[in-house]
C-alpha cells in the first residue's frame, strides 16, 4: 500500500511538471499553430534565473527560493513575449518558418546558457522543509511532491478561470477554434498571441524552478529532455485544451513512475508506448479539429 | 555536371593545396580529409532527410535513430558479438529495412504534426535504449569503442583516411543517385503529388500509405548506411550523441540551410553545416575570440550558438535555403504586391 | 462617390486565378446582391474585400463628407473596425462558445444593440446559455446575422444566409435582411432568387472571376431571358 501511495503522489508529482510545460504549449499550438521548439529553453532559463538570482540574495533557502522564482518567472514571460513579438509575430502564417525559428532559438539558447554557466549541474536552492518527508498511508513522501502537485493546480484553476471569465480568455478560446473568423470580427489577435506566448513562458519557468527542487540541481538539459515528454502529452491530451493537457500529464506522470518502478528503468520507454497506441486507436488524433 | 563534380572531388586526396580558414592543412592532409569525409557523410545524410522532409513532406523528428541503428548496430556487431565485417554490414542492411518498415507502419497511420510527434517518440525511445545500456550492449552514457580487428586494413590508421575519404564520397554519391531515380520514378511523382494535395491522389485511387512507406524505409535505410560510413570514418565508436533528438534537429537545420527539396539543397546544406561545425569548434580556440570580452566570447565559442543564430537570421531573409527555392517553404505569392490573408487558402467557392 | 469602390481585384487561390479583375460600386443604402453560377468567385470577392485572401487592387471606402480609405493595404481586423459586419458563408460561429459568448465577442465598443438584435431573433436570448454547436443551421443563423447587426456597422457583408435553410427560415432571414437594410448598406452573396427580388436594390453579376452585368435589380430580374443567360436559372423561381 504505501509503495501505491509513494508511487501515486511521486508520479502526479511528475505529472505537474509536464502539465505546466505542456499547457503552454498546447495553447500557443492550439491558438497560433506554431509548434514551439524553444518552449524546453523557456523552462531552462527560467530555472537558471531563479538559480543564479538565489545566489545573489540572502537569507535562508526558502527566500532565495522564492525572490529567484519570482525573477525566473518575470524573466521568462518576458522572453517569451520579446520572442513572439521579433521572432514569431513578423512570420505570421509561415508556420514552417515559424516552427524553424524555435528551432534555431532553442539550439541558440541552449547553448547560450552552457556557453555562460557551463555544463555541469548547478544546485538548486531547496528550503528544508520540502526536503523532509511527509508520512501518508505509511509512505514517505518528500514534501516538495505536495508543492509541485499544489503548484498545478493552481496554474490549472487560473488558467481555466482566465480562459472562462476574461475577454482575453473568450478572444483564445474563440481563436483556437477559427482564428480568421476572431479578426473578421475586428478583433486583433495579435495581441493575443503575445499574451499566449509569455503567459506560456511564465508558466515554462515555473516548471523550471519545480524541476530544480524535484532533482535538486539544474542543468543546460533540462529543459530538452522535459519537452519532449511535454510533446507526447499535448498530443495525447488536445492541443488548445487545457483540460485534455492535465488528464494526459497525470497519465504520463503516473505510467512513467510505475513502469519506472515495476520494469527497473523503462518508465520513458512506457510512455512513448502509450503514445503509440492512443495514436494508434484514434489515427485521426486526440486533437480537436482546430481550424487555422 | 554530377559527374564531373564527383570527379573532381575524388582528386582532391591528390591536391596539396592549401585552403586558409577553412581548412587547416593542405587538401591532401589527412586532418583536412578527415573533416571533408566528415562533411560527405553528412551531405549524404542530411539528403536522406530531405526525401523525406523536401520531397514526400514528411516532418520526420526521429531520423537520429536509423543513423544511430547504423552506428550502434555494426559496432556491437563487430566488438561485442566479433562477427566479421560482412556479416556485420548484413545484419545492419537487414535492420536498416525491417526496423523502418515496422515503425513506418505504425507512425505513418497519423499524419502532420502527430507523425511528427510519434518519430519523435519513438527516437527517444531509442535513445533511452541506449542510455539503458541492456545486456551491456550499448555501453551506455559513454558509448562503445570500435573493435578494429574485423576492418580491413585500408580502412584502419591515419594515413588510409584518403580511402575512408573516398568511401564517404562514395556514398553520398551513391545517396544522390538513390535519391534523383527514386524522384523520378513513378513512385517518385506519387509522392510528390502526394506532397501537394494528398486527398487528390486518394481521389485518384492510389493508396498514399504505401508510398510514404517505401519513402520513409528508403530515406531511413540510407541513413542507416550513413552511420555505417560515418563510424568508419571517425574510427572512435558508438557514441549517444547520434541518438538525440538535438541531433535530428541538426538535420533538419541543414537541409533548410539548403534548401529543402532541391536537387542540391540538401547535399550543400549537410557539407556546409558540418565544414562550419568541425571549424567553429576551433575557431573558438583561436586567439581573435579569446581577445574579445568575456560578453561576446563565452556564446562564440559554443557553436551551437553560432549556428542557431545563423539558422534564425536565415529562417527570416532567406527562407528558400542557400539554394534559393526551398518549395515546402515557399508561400506562393504570384507577383509581387500581393497583400493580406487571414488564414490559408481554400477551395473557390 | 459610392461607398464602396472595387477596382480592378485579383486573387490566386492556390494555381487556379480566381478573380481576374474584379470592378464594382456599392452604393450607399440598400441592397446590392452579388450574383452569379456557383463557383465563379462571389465569396471570394467578399473575403477578399475584407483582407481574408491574398488580394491586388484597390477596394475604397468612401463615407460621405469624409476622405476615402483605401482598404487593400489594411489587416482584415482594422477593415471590419471602419464599420462592416460581416455574415460569412458557413456562418461560422464558434461552436464552443455559448450564444451569449458569440455576441460578447462581437461587441466592439459599449454601443451593442442587444435590443434590436434580440427583437428579431428572440430565440437567442432564451438560448444564451446553449453551446452554439448545439444550435440548429437555422439557429447558428440567427447567431452569425445578430453578431454583425450587433454593432451600428454602416456596411454589411453577407453571404448566402439562406443557404440549407428550410423555406419558413428563408423567410424569415430575408425578414431580418429588410430590416438591416434600413440600418446599413448590403452587399449580400445569394443563390435564392426569390430572395434577391425581395431584397434588392441593385445587382453584380460575376462570371469567370469578372463582372458581367451591373445595374437597378429590376431591370435584370423583370427579364426572365436576361437572367437564364447570366445565371442559369429561371428567374423568379424557388430554389
Amino acid at each position: 500500500m504505501s509503495t501505491f501511495v509513494l508511487l501515486t503522489i511521486t508520479g502526479l508529482g511528475l505529472g505537474a511538471m509536464y502539465f505546466l510545460i505542456a499547457s503552454g504549449l498546447s495553447l500557443i499550438y492550439g491558438l497560433m499553430g506554431v509548434l514551439n521548439f524553444a518552449h524546453g529553453a523557456f523552462l531552462t532559463v527560467g530555472a537558471y534565473v531563479t538559480w543564479w538570482t538565489s545566489t545573489h540574495v540572502g537569507g535562508g533557502p526558502g527566500v532565495k527560493l522564492l525572490v529567484g522564482a519570482l525573477a525566473g518567472l518575470a524573466v521568462g514571460a518576458l522572453l517569451a513575449g520579446l520572442v513572439e513579438l521579433v521572432l514569431i509575430r513578423p512570420l505570421y502564417r509561415r508556420h514552417i518558418e515559424q516552427v524553424l525559428v524555435t528551432v534555431g532559438l532553442a539550439l541558440a539558447l541552449g547553448a547560450l546558457v552552457q556557453a555562460i554557466w557551463g555544463v555541469d549541474a548547478r544546485a538548486f536552492p531547496v528550503p528544508d522543509w520540502m526536503i523532509d518527508t511527509t508520512t501518508i498511508l505509511g509512505a514517505n513522501i518528500a514534501n516538495d511532491r505536495f508543492v509541485e502537485i499544489a503548484a498545478a493546480v493552481l496554474v490549472f484553476v487560473g488558467l481555466t478561470a482566465f480562459l472562462r471569465y476574461t475577454r482575453f480568455g473568450l478572444i483564445i478560446r474563440a481563436g483556437v477554434e477559427n482564428r480568421a473568423m476572431v479578426t473578421a470580427l475586428g478583433i486583433d489577435v495579435r495581441r493575443a498571441f503575445t499574451l499566449v506566448f509569455a503567459l506560456g513562458g511564465a508558466v515554462a519557468a515555473l516548471a523550471g524552478v519545480l524541476s530544480g527542487v524535484y532533482f535538486g540541481v539544474v542543468d543546460p538539459g533540462r529543459g530538452t529532455s522535459l519537452l519532449i515528454f511535454a510533446f507526447i502529452v499535448v498530443v495525447i491530451g488536445g492541443f488548445g485544451s487545457i483540460g485534455g493537457t492535465a488528464v494526459a500529464a497525470v497519465a504520463v506522470g503516473l505510467v512513467q513512475q510505475y513502469a519506472n518502478y515495476y520494469t527497473t528503468g523503462l518508465g520513458d520507454l512506457a510512455v512513448v508506448l502509450l503514445l503509440a497506441l492512443v495514436l494508434l486507436l484514434k489515427p485521426e488524433g486526440l486533437a480537436p479539429k482546430v481550424a487555422h | 555536371m554530377p559527374v564531373i563534380i564527383v570527379a573532381l572531388l575524388a582528386l582532391v586526396p591528390q591536391l596539396s593545396l592549401d585552403i586558409p580558414v577553412l581548412f587547416n592543412g593542405p587538401l591532401d592532409s589527412p586532418g583536412t580529409l578527415g573533416v571533408l569525409a566528415l562533411c560527405m557523410v553528412f551531405a549524404g545524410v542530411a539528403l536522406s532527410y530531405d526525401l523525406l522532409f523536401g520531397f514526400t513532406g514528411l516532418l520526420s523528428f526521429g531520423h537520429a535513430l536509423y543513423f544511430a541503428l547504423g552506428v550502434y548496430l555494426m559496432t556491437i556487431a563487430l566488438t561485442k558479438w566479433e562477427w566479421g565485417l560482412w556479416q556485420s554490414f548484413g545484419i545492419v542492411a537487414v535492420a536498416g529495412i525491417l526496423v523502418p518498415l515496422l515503425l513506418g507502419a505504425i507512425s505513418l497511420r497519423v499524419g502532420g504534426i502527430a507523425f511528427a510527434m510519434v518519430t519523435l517518440a519513438f527516437a527517444q525511445a531509442g535513445e533511452v535504449l541506449v542510455h539503458n545500456n541492456p545486456w551491456e550492449l550499448t555501453g551506455g552514457e559513454e558509448g562503445l569503442g570500435l573493435n578494429f580487428d574485423p576492418l580491413p586494413d585500408f580502412f584502419v590508421g591515419v594515413f588510409n583516411t584518403k580511402n575512408l575519404y573516398w568511401l564517404a564520397l562514395a556514398y553520398a554519391a551513391f545517396v544522390f543517385l538513390v535519391v534523383r531515380f527514386a524522384v523520378a520514378s513513378s513512385p517518385g511523382h506519387v509522392l510528390q503529388a502526394i506532397r501537394e494535395n494528398e486527398r487528390r491522389v486518394e481521389v485518384i485511387g492510389l493508396r498514399p500509405f504505401g508510398y510514404k512507406l517505401i519513402a520513409f524505409v528508403l530515406a531511413s535505410f540510407l541513413a542507416t548506411m550513413g552511420g555505417v560510413v560515418w563510424l568508419l570514418v571517425l574510427g572512435t565508436g558508438a557514441t549517444p550523441t547520434v541518438t538525440t533528438a538535438s541531433f535530428t534537429l541538426t538535420l533538419l537545420v541543414m537541409v533548410v540551410i539548403g534548401g529543402a527539396g532541391t536537387r542540391y539543397g540538401a547535399l550543400l546544406g549537410g557539407f556546409l553545416y558540418t565544414l562550419a561545425d568541425q571549424r567553429l569548434g576551433s575557431l573558438s580556440g583561436s586567439s581573435t575570440i579569446q581577445d574579445l570580452p568575456a560578453v561576446l566570447e563565452k556564446p562564440l565559442s559554443e557553436p551551437l550558438f553560432i549556428l542557431g543564430t545563423l539558422f534564425i537570421l536565415l529562417v527570416f531573409f532567406v527562407p528558400g535555403g542557400l539554394t534559393g527555392f526551398g518549395r515546402r517553404l515557399r508561400v506562393l505569392r504570384r507577383a509581387a504586391g500581393f497583400e493580406g490573408g487571414a488564414a490559408p487558402a481554400r477551395e473557390a467557392p | 462617390m459610392a461607398l464602396i469602390s472595387v477596382r480592378d481585384l485579383h486573387v490566386y487561390l492556390g494555381e487556379s486565378h480566381v478573380l481576374q479583375g474584379v470592378s464594382f460600386e456599392v452604393e450607399e443604402g440598400g441592397v446590392t446582391a452579388l450574383l452569379g453560377r456557383n463557383g465563379v468567385g462571389k465569396t471570394t470577392t467578399l473575403r477578399a474585400m475584407l483582407g481574408l485572401v491574398p488580394r491586388r487592387g484597390s477596394v475604397r471606402l468612401q463615407f460621405k463628407g469624409g476622405a476615402g480609405e483605401e482598404l487593400v493595404r489594411a489587416p482584415t481586423h482594422q477593415i471590419i473596425r471602419r464599420g462592416i459586419g460581416y455574415v460569412p458563408e458557413d456562418r461560422d460561429v464558434f461552436a464552443g462558445l455559448t450564444v451569449d459568448e458569440n455576441l460578447r465577442l462581437a461587441e466592439r465598443n459599449g454601443n451593442a444593440r442587444y435590443e434590436l438584435v434580440y427583437e428579431l431573433f428572440p430565440e437567442l436570448k432564451t438560448r444564451g446559455a446553449q453551446k452554439a454547436g448545439t444550435l440548429s443551421g437555422g439557429q447558428q443563423q440567427m447567431v452569425a446575422i445578430a453578431r454583425a447587426l450587433l454593432n451600428e456597422n454602416p456596411i454589411l457583408l453577407v453571404d448566402e444566409p439562406t443557404k440549407g435553410l428550410a423555406p419558413l427560415l428563408v423567410t424569415e432571414v430575408a425578414a431580418a435582411l429588410e430590416r438591416a437594410a434600413e440600418l446599413a448598406t448590403v452587399l449580400l452573396v445569394e443563390q435564392n432568387l426569390a430572395v434577391v427580388q425581395r431584397v434588392a436594390t441593385s445587382v453584380v453579376v460575376v462570371d469567370g472571376g469578372r463582372v458581367v452585368h451591373s445595374g437597378p435589380a429590376r431591370e435584370l430580374l423583370d427579364s426572365p431571358e436576361r437572367v437564364q443567360a447570366m445565371l442559369g436559372v429561371h428567374g423568379g423561381g424557388h430554389r
